[in-house]
């Protein structure tokens, strides 16, 4: 069953939106939207490390990403504002990150396939290590649940509460990092914020509840990944960039629908 | 709560006393910025303390230290063992993107059912908002929601944070109405921080004026009266109960600020 690349294709984009749907609710609701930005163009930078030494770039991507998470939590509102060390750091990553690829002699390396992903040569042992992170990230959420959201409402009532929400930021911290570097191979590093944001905003739309909304999300993502795959393969058309195409095709109906109701009312 | 967390090796001393909460010669820095220095302070079951002092007197670090937010560089916060402590935010980050309940944030802390939400709700004087969204909510009902959450569990002291924040005279005025009346009904203590003085001052049993250290303290028209006090606030204030935030002027707070020793 594995054997057909669209089989992968799908078991893999399936992985990845529902890991983004509760992650990206989060960063819709901390408004951490350029945070993740920057965690994946910094993954770059891991991205062309593990080329370097020709290892799997999955593991120079999350180290990377995770780095670049930390140091701007632990280095924001010192000297710089969160916004400025984020721009500094995220996009000379990126741009370091490409002057070491060009200088890997021998192996010819399509920069396209990491900036805007390459999901039909998803391989089975990317399989296993798109699941496994998908995995271990939904069940840090499940298991933080209530403190991520308590501290996202307000640190101190986080701390009255006896949640230290410097810790649950750590936590959000890895599971993004973890997410960006899962989704490279997906996605791409230009793409995995979208499949953050607007998922999460359309689901917006559908839900009254904070779990509620993650569920939609989930199926906005899942929604997106399916028909954004078969229309890729149907006009031929980059299926990363595809899987965009939908979720903002959905967000954009969901929101017409609902500017409708209301003029209705 | 889970309070224990943040006691201190003091609390091995046993206290006779009745003090909920008990500090001694407290003293926060950030980096090299002093907030606090040398606080010490009590707060007795079922007394309301305010706490007043202009922006950057470290009014937020003391509370901070109290619910454990930051780590003191001296000194030591007790709490009374299993103290039930109803926190009060400033105010919430509700992205609209936020979708959630009244009823729902109320259960967030704590796992109780509809009937005891509604008791809350009502003793905070906000009834039949359990279903509404919280982006919905006006800044007033908002502050009510939140007292509310902090009754749920009954606490032995309610802790608030410049609660007033965002609401208009008449309004803040309401609030500390419903404060008193929550104290009455049940007895807590109550435990606020505010520059907000015209309200706050004929409502409290002790003043405590903060300007980095403790300027001075004691019943309301006691601390009005001291020259620290007028110091720090300015002597149009001499009347207590007049009307203080409208012809108060912050660039004062400031200047007034730097002439003592301790500025953060």
């Amino acid at each position: 069953m594995l054997d057909d690349f669209m089989t992968r294709a799908f078991i893999a984009g399936l992985g990845l939106a529902l890991v983004s749907a509760p992650l990206g609710c989060f960063v819709v609701w901390r408004r951490m939207a350029y945070f993740g930005d920057a965690t994946a163009h910094a993954a770059m930078l891991g991205v062309a490390l593990s080329l370097a030494v020709q290892t799997d770039v999955i593991y120079g991507a999350l180290i990377f990403a995770i780095i670049m998470a930390w140091a701007t939590t632990q280095l924001s509102g010192r000297n710089y504002a969160m916004d400025t060390l984020l721009g500094v750091f995220a996009h000379s990553f990126l741009a370091v990150g490409l002057v070491i690829v060009s200088f890997l002699s021998g192996v010819r390396i399509d920069l396209m396939a990491y900036l805007f992903g390459d999901i039909l040569a998803v391989s089975v042992s990317d399989l296993g290590i798109i699941w496994a992170g998908t995995l271990i990230v939904l069940g840090l959420i499940a298991w933080r649940w209530r403190p991520l959201f308590l501290s996202t409402l307000n640190e101190e009532l986080s701390y009255a509460s006896g949640y230290n929400p410097k810790r649950e930021q750590l936590f959000l911290t890895i599971a993004l990092g973890i997410t960006v570097a899962v989704s490279i191979k997906v996605v791409g590093v230009l793409l995995i914020t979208a499949m953050l944001i607007i998922p999460a905003a359309a689901a917006r739309n559908l839900a009254r509840d904070p779990e509620l909304m993650v569920f939609a999300a989930g199926l906005v993502s899942c929604i997106s990944v399916i028909a954004g795959l078969r229309s890729s393969y149907i006009f031929d058309t980059p299926p990363g960039p595809t899987i965009v195409c939908v979720a903002l095709f959905i967000f954009i109906v969901l929101n017409l629908f609902k500017t409708f109701k209301r003029l209705l009312h | 709560m889970k309070l224990e967390a943040f006691v201190t090796l003091a609390q091995a001393r046993h206290s006779t006393d009745m003090s909920l909460i008990t500090i001694e010669g407290l003293t926060v820095t950030y980096g090299s910025v002093t907030a606090l220095k040398n606080v010490s302070l009590d707060v007795n079951a079922g007394e309301i303390v305010t706490i007043v002092g202009p922006n950057g007197s470290g009014k937020t670090s003391l509370l901070k230290a109290i619910i454990g937010a930051v780590t003191p560089l001296e000194g030591s916060v007790r709490i009374k063992q299993g103290l039930k402590i109803g926190y009060v935010p400033q105010r919430l980050n509700l992205d609209p993107t936020l979708p959630i309940s009244v009823g729902k944030f109320m259960r967030l802390t704590n796992k109780i059912n509809k009937r005891l939400c509604a008791i809350a709700l009502q003793q905070a004087g906000v009834t039949k908002l359990a279903e509404k969204q919280m982006s919905q909510l006006s800044g007033g009902q908002l502050q009510r929601v939140l007292l509310a959450r902090a009754l749920l569990g009954n606490p032995e002291i309610l802790v608030l944070d410049e609660a007033t924040q965002g609401l208009d005279q008449p309004g803040s005025a309401d609030f500390y109405r419903q404060i008193e009346k929550v104290r009455k009904e049940t007895g807590c203590a109550v435990l606020m921080i505010s520059h907000d003085l015209h309200v706050v001052m004929s409502t409290s049993d002790r003043v405590i004026c903060l300007n980095g250290h403790i300027c001075c303290s004691g019943a309301p028209e006691t601390v009005v009266a001291t020259p620290e006090y007028q110091e720090l606030f300015g002597t149009e204030t001499n009347g207590a109960l007049a009307l203080y935030r409208h012809s108060h002027d912050h660039k004062h707070d400031h200047s007034s600020s730097e002439n003592t020793e301790t500025v953060n």
